[in-house]
């Protein structure tokens, strides 16, 4: 890829990433209230997961070689959901009724009930050992697709995330990417008072995974340890660590504990969006 | 309708020590996995005495002593052979010890044809015989240590990609330990995971209430889009394998301690979920019974034919969907049902057929017949199940208590 073209796929990426942010917005409008801060942090790295890096085709979202994602951070699925239907996985008037009775989206997604969505989520810390799970299936089958897991800082404390931890590196499922959106806050306070996470990366090298820490809101660091990755196979499974900021792009909503789940009236909302507007230009 | 789960006033120690002539168990007992393992009894012997319980974890305790252990010296009723299984660091128990868990040789049959089947254990593949799977296909058998949440999520993982796992452990690991990842990540998303749900009820005897599942068919009964069924024996659970692959979403397979005498003489070719086998004509009274009770119930009703009473004995293997047509023939045509199951009187086969007759306005005597609201006793199985009156003569004096209301 030229400098130029890069430049052109970062910019569409960040375009992708407010996206994602006014979205959020206005699907927690629709329902009263959503996990803002909780999407805001991992916009970059949703950006950059579905618009760039996974091998997937709407157009079949059962092809049986595709990339899986599991969000296993369930509640920022207010940021998935847009994504999906900006990529045609399902019509993006459905996401009117978000949360609505009898609506396909919750505030935490199912598989069941929304093409695109490899793995139902919500309650923390069974993701990557769904992942585990899903990377074994591939090799069982002889596929070479790999299974990327959202993690949130906050869920590692639970301890079957240590369990698949160390699954993944006793078989070696070198096809399993986990993503960790670092963004510092669990409900209660900052990680490190409620339930210290670090030193993160020692933790995972020491458990035998293949470790890379990057700023997750510079979407070229992010595609830059995308294209770190060493190919699926087996291997030491990989986790990027994306060091992020809960409620990143509103000043208000930034590191601050009010914001894991909110809901903005009508005149905050439009200021807002107003920032991220800004924000995106600058 | 009453419980009655509640032995009869006698002092513990005394009906221990009458129902178990050999006396109590080893102080020793299962505590240490690494102690030399004693011979194993023949299914027979194990099975009437109860006393011997080493089946369990013999081929862990075998794999950390030196190669030709205990059972190269094979005695009577000791292992008829070893095989190496998994990595080459396992040996394998006889499986003349536990001929009802054929798991292992059922599946790995079936997985020649059907290559969605993969199984896996955590650290279990020895005392549940999956390591006969694990023997011929190893390239689809998982063990995961002892981490039965991430197994059950996995296998879950493992079903989102085309593939049907069957997993095994404990019941009381699988239902209870991993209660939410069976209603989150398998029921929930309808992933056909299958689960071999062993050694439940109080069948681990002496091991005491963290091993063993009372509460298991309460707790699964509950969850949406999870057939619940109880295998009465070998030949059952093989007819279970088989028509669990054509079931769309999840599975919870109840099994016994792999020493369940035998109630099929061979694989039940009419097997289907759902669907209740009745074992005995009578028309005194119906004893509905699931799983290990199934055994002992038909024996009950030998006992009770002696006293001329005519018992039908319905095996209501599938607690979930229920057979309630068969529910509503035992109420109406014999006019008086006991339920025996090795469960809780809460929330499981009683709790299931009393909630068909009430929803029917049918009025008959009746029993739920288990264990009472309360953790067991210590003891060896059979010592247990005298204890508990889960055993032919107990049941059949229940049948009678139910049947004096007839008046």
């Amino acid at each position: 890829m030229t400098r130029q073209a890069a430049a052109t796929d970062l910019g569409r990426l960040a375009d992708r990433a407010l996206f994602i942010r006014l979205e959020t917005l206005r699907l927690a409008r629709i329902a009263g209230a959503g996990h803002y801060s909780s999407t805001f942090s991992a916009a970059e790295l949703l950006a950059a997961l579905y618009y760039h890096q996974l091998r997937i085709d709407p157009a079949r979202p059962d092809w049986p070689d595709r990339d899986r994602f599991v969000l296993s951070k369930g509640h920022a699925a207010i940021g998935l959901y847009p994504v999906l239907a900006d990529l045609g996985y399902f019509d993006p008037a459905l996401l009117d009724g978000y949360t609505r009775l009898g609506s396909p989206f919750g505030d935490h997604p199912d598989m069941r009930k929304i093409t695109g969505i490899d793995f139902s989520s919500g309650s923390l810390g069974h993701g990557l050992s769904v992942g585990v799970g899903m990377a074994l299936g591939g090799r069982v089958q002889g596929r070479d697709f790999r299974v990327y897991v959202m993690v949130g800082d906050g869920e590692l404390a639970e301890g079957q995330i240590w369990e698949a931890i160390m699954a993944a590196s006793h078989f070696r499922l070198g096809s399993l990417v986990c993503i960790v959106d670092r963004n510092q806050l669990c409900i209660d306070g900052p990680t490190e008072q409620v339930m210290a996470v670090e030193p993160l990366d020692q933790r995972f090298a020491a458990f035998g995974w293949r470790v890379t820490r990057i700023d997750g809101h510079d979407l070229g660091a992010i595609l830059a340890a995308f294209d770190d990755l060493a190919p699926p196979g087996r291997g030491a499974p990989q986790v990027i660590v994306a060091d992020t900021i809960k409620g990143k792009g509103v000043r208000r909503m930034e590191l601050d504990l009010n914001w894991h789940v909110g809901n903005l009236g009508p005149d905050d909302y439009e200021a807002v969006r107003a920032e991220l507007m800004e924000g995106s230009h600058r | 309708m009453s419980e009655s789960a509640t032995p009869p006033p006698a002092a513990p120690s005394t009906r221990t020590a009458a129902a178990s002539p050999a006396g109590p168990a080893s102080p020793a007992g299962p505590a240490s996995p690494a102690a030399p393992a004693t011979p194993a009894l023949t299914p027979t012997e194990g099975a009437e005495s109860g006393q011997d319980q080493s089946e369990v974890f013999r081929g862990v305790s075998e794999s950390a002593g030196p190669a030709g252990g205990p059972e190269a010296a094979a005695g009577p009723g000791a292992a008829a052979g070893s095989s190496t299984v998994g990595r080459g660091t396992v040996k394998g128990i006889a499986t003349r010890s536990v001929p009802a868990f054929v798991a292992g040789d059922e599946l790995a049959d079936l997985a020649d044809a059907d290559l969605r089947i993969v199984v896996m254990t955590a650290d279990l593949a020895s005392a549940n015989r999956l390591a006969d799977f694990a023997a011929r296909h190893p390239g689809r058998f998982f063990d995961l240590g002892i981490a039965e949440k991430n197994m059950i999520t996995a296998a879950a993982g493992l079903a989102s990609t085309g593939l049907i796992p069957f997993v095994g452990t404990f019941a009381s690991f699988a239902a209870l330990l991993g209660f939410e990842q069976i209603r989150t990540d398998c029921a929930y998303p309808g992933m056909p995971v299958r689960i071999l749900a062993h050694h439940s009820g109080m069948s681990l005897g002496y091991y005491g209430t963290s091993h063993h599942a009372l509460e298991d068919l309460a707790a699964m009964r509950a969850v949406a889009d999870l057939t619940v069924a109880c295998a009465a024996d070998g030949n059952q659970l093989r007819a279970m394998l088989r028509a669990s692959l054509a079931v769309p979403g999840a599975v919870y397979l109840r099994l016994g301690r792999g020493r369940d005498p035998e109630v099929y003489p061979s694989v039940p070719a009419d097997f289907a979920f759902g669907r209740s086998v009745r074992l005995r004509e009578g028309a005194d009274a119906t004893i509905i019974a699931t799983g290990s009770q199934v055994h002992p119930a038909l024996a009950a009703a030998d006992l009770l034919a002696a006293e001329d009473c005519r018992v039908r004995v319905v095996d209501m293997h599938t607690i979930k969907p229920l057979d309630a047509n068969a529910v509503l023939a035992a109420a109406s045509e014999t006019g008086c049902v006991v339920t025996v199951e090795e469960h809780s009187v809460i929330g499981g086969l009683g709790s299931a057929v009393a909630e068909v007759l009430v929803d029917h306005r049918v009025a008959v005597p009746f029993r739920r017949h288990g264990i009472a609201d309360e953790y067991v006793l210590i003891g060896p199985p059979a010592a247990l199940y005298a204890h508990y009156r889960l055993d032919p003569v107990g049941i059949a004096a229940v049948v009678k208590e139910a049947r004096a209301e007839l008046g």
